[in-house]
């Protein structure tokens, strides 16, 4: 294959995998600049609205219903771990926010085990897309395109709803300063559940997307979660903008590091990511102080 | 700094002894538990060092424990003794940690959780890359050698190795964290900015802290390999670390004892529960949880809230 070609073709795959990460670094990242959590069972809602998306296109038939309603059911378990189980530790040290989620990765993949079983499960790309397109000379899957083209209209309507909107505006000033926000007479503590939940939610949507492409399996959670971390730094803590280059930057450092240095492909990220921190600690796009 | 005279002596000399004897009343199995319990324990303790004791949470403690398993399954094959053992581990992790505090320790808090996790990770996919550490299979036929004429081969005498340096990593880390220098440790812990302003060179304090834990990780994870006979990527992954801190979270972070006493309980929550259901992840989970919830001093601190003793 000409050397422009295989250019095109990881570059694509590189932006439909950071087009994933994107969906699922931005709630990270929300969650992380209200609460001051790492969301470690942020993967969890990714396989979560995988296994959702599988279920319901066999209870519906329909991939697009599925679609719909998948990020709806994780954007609610979401709701029922802020409410239930962040809720009653703000007062504590983040950390212990932090172990809490770590735990509930053990709970949200073994109860997936439990209800799927531990095999892989494929999801079909819906007939709309499941075909392929020439471009020039590379072929490639247009459930991929539809991807990349999905994800890009995601960025601009979340960037729309968080700096265009009355409730962006309380979501930016309950991740700015959630104290100042509940001095002006915000209910923080429904903003708190709002973000949580929209994050869970994307999460859960990024997983049903990824479907198609991933499968399904009980171990994805726990894959995606380390790269959508590193992307959540190497962008910013808290950045909507950093969370979109850091995912562009990362899918991209992923897919020509498998293509280009298969010995050590997957060091590429952990390259990337610790160069960031040691350069720029606050990562691209983070806030100097907070 | 309370004494309690000979109490202190008799209650750890005997806990070893019964230790000790352990094989001489109970089967194959639960001595290998017992023994994946004190190995696991080390590991722990070593990361309370640096949870509990300096206030760094790491993400990343499983490179030391790989390190110190590789190292000693690439030695044990060619050179078997106690340097290949325990010496040449503990040192090429000792090295690793000093390595990676240097660059980890400038940054804090969630920083340093990531670029912890990310040096780790790093070293998985390493290991889990290249055909001289024998990529996705790890290294295999790692044997039990004769230490200083104790022929760990034997099952009795590798018992008692195991016990032994257990015993010496908890007693070692007991005298640090009572030391001047464990006090400086929970200065840190306790006002950074005060330490600093008081004139303690607080990086170094730190990166020392890192460097001790890092070699003792080192030393569980040689154990660890001698006794699996095997060691593979899995032991560099990120979740290692998390289930070491898992363990030092049931147990009770800072109290050296409660890292030990998370890892019998989740070794035996992963090894009882799952011959009865396989859903002992779950259970683990849903213990943590609440754990987390209801009892965040972990075990150690339940049981002081209950027997009434304050700090």
């Amino acid at each position: 294959m000409p050397l422009l070609a295989d250019l095109l073709a990881q570059a694509l795959n590189g932006l439909a995998y950071g087009v994933l990460l994107f969906l699922l670094s931005v709630g990270l990242t929300l969650i992380f600049g209200m609460l001051d959590v790492i969301n470690l069972a942020h993967g969890s809602f990714y396989m979560l609205g995988a296994y959702a998306g599988l279920t319901l296109i066999a209870a519906t038939g329909s991939f697009w219903l599925a679609f719909a309603l998948a990020p709806l059911v994780v954007g609610l378990i979401g709701v029922l771990v802020e409410r239930a189980l962040l809720r009653p530790l703000y007062r504590r040290p983040p950390l212990d926010q932090v172990l809490l989620t770590f735990g509930l990765i053990y709970l949200f993949e073994d109860l997936v085990k439990w209800l799927w079983g531990g095999r892989i499960r494929s999801i079909a790309a819906p007939a709309l897309f499941a075909g392929s397109v020439r471009l020039g000379h590379v072929t490639v899957p247009s459930y991929r395109l539809f991807v990349i083209g999905f994800g890009l209209v995601m960025a601009v309507l979340l960037w729309a709803l968080i700096e265009r909107t009355h409730l962006g505006a309380l979501i930016r000033a309950g991740v700015f300063d959630a104290e100042m926000a509940a001095g002006l007479g915000i209910d923080v503590g429904r903003v708190f559940t709002g973000v949580f939940a929209l994050g869970a939610a994307l999460g859960g949507l990024s997983g049903v997307v990824a479907g198609p492409i991933q499968s399904a399996y009980p171990s994805m959670g726990v894959s995606i979660l380390i790269p959508a971390l590193i992307v959540v730094v190497v962008g910013g803590l808290g950045s909507l903008k950093g969370s979109l280059v850091g995912s562009l930057l990362i899918g991209q450092a992923e897919t020509f590091g498998k293509a280009w240095l298969p010995g050590v492909s997957m060091l590429m990220i952990y390259l990337v990511m610790a160069l960031t921190v040691l350069l720029r600690p606050r990562g691209l796009f983070g806030q100097p102080l907070k | 700094m309370r004494t309690r005279g000979w109490p202190v002596l008799i209650a750890p000399v005997a806990l070893t002894a019964g230790i000790l004897a352990f094989p001489a009343a109970f089967g194959t199995y639960p001595v290998k538990l017992l023994q994946e319990i004190l190995i696991w324990g080390i590991f722990a303790m070593s990361l309370d060092l640096l949870m509990g004791h300096a206030g760094l949470v790491s993400f990343g403690h499983s490179a030391f424990f790989g390190a110190g398993g590789y190292v000693a399954a690439l030695t044990l094959t060619r050179f078997p003794g106690v340097l290949s053992a325990l010496v040449l581990p503990a040192l090429a992790a000792g090295v690793v940690a000093w390595l990676i505090g240097i660059l980890a320790i400038r940054v804090s808090g969630v920083y340093f959780i990531m670029l912890t996790l990310a040096f780790s990770q790093m070293f998985h996919a390493y290991a889990f890359q290249v055909a001289w550490l024998g990529a996705e299979d790890g290294l295999v036929g790692i044997p039990r050698a004769a230490l200083l004429g104790l022929d760990t081969s034997r099952p009795w005498a590798f018992h008692a190795y195991v016990v032994t340096v257990a015993a010496a990593a908890a007693l070692f880390l007991w005298r640090v964290t009572r030391s001047p220098f464990g006090h400086v440790l929970r200065g840190l812990h306790e006002n950074e900015g005060r330490m600093e302003a008081i004139g303690y060179a607080v990086r170094r304090y730190k990166l020392l802290a890192f460097v001790l834990a890092g070699t003792l990780a080192g030393v569980a994870g040689a154990l660890y390999a001698q006794f699996s006979g095997s060691i593979t990527p899995d032991a560099f992954f990120w979740t290692t670390s998390g289930e070491a801190l898992l363990m030092v979270v049931i147990g009770g972070v800072g109290t050296l004892g409660g890292a030990v006493l998370g890892a019998a309980v989740f070794i035996l929550l992963q090894s009882l529960v799952s011959t009865y259901t396989e859903r002992w992840m779950l259970i683990l989970g849903v213990t943590f949880v609440l754990l987390v919830l209801v009892a965040p001093g972990g075990i150690v601190g339940m049981i002081r809230a209950r027997v009434g003793r304050r700090g």
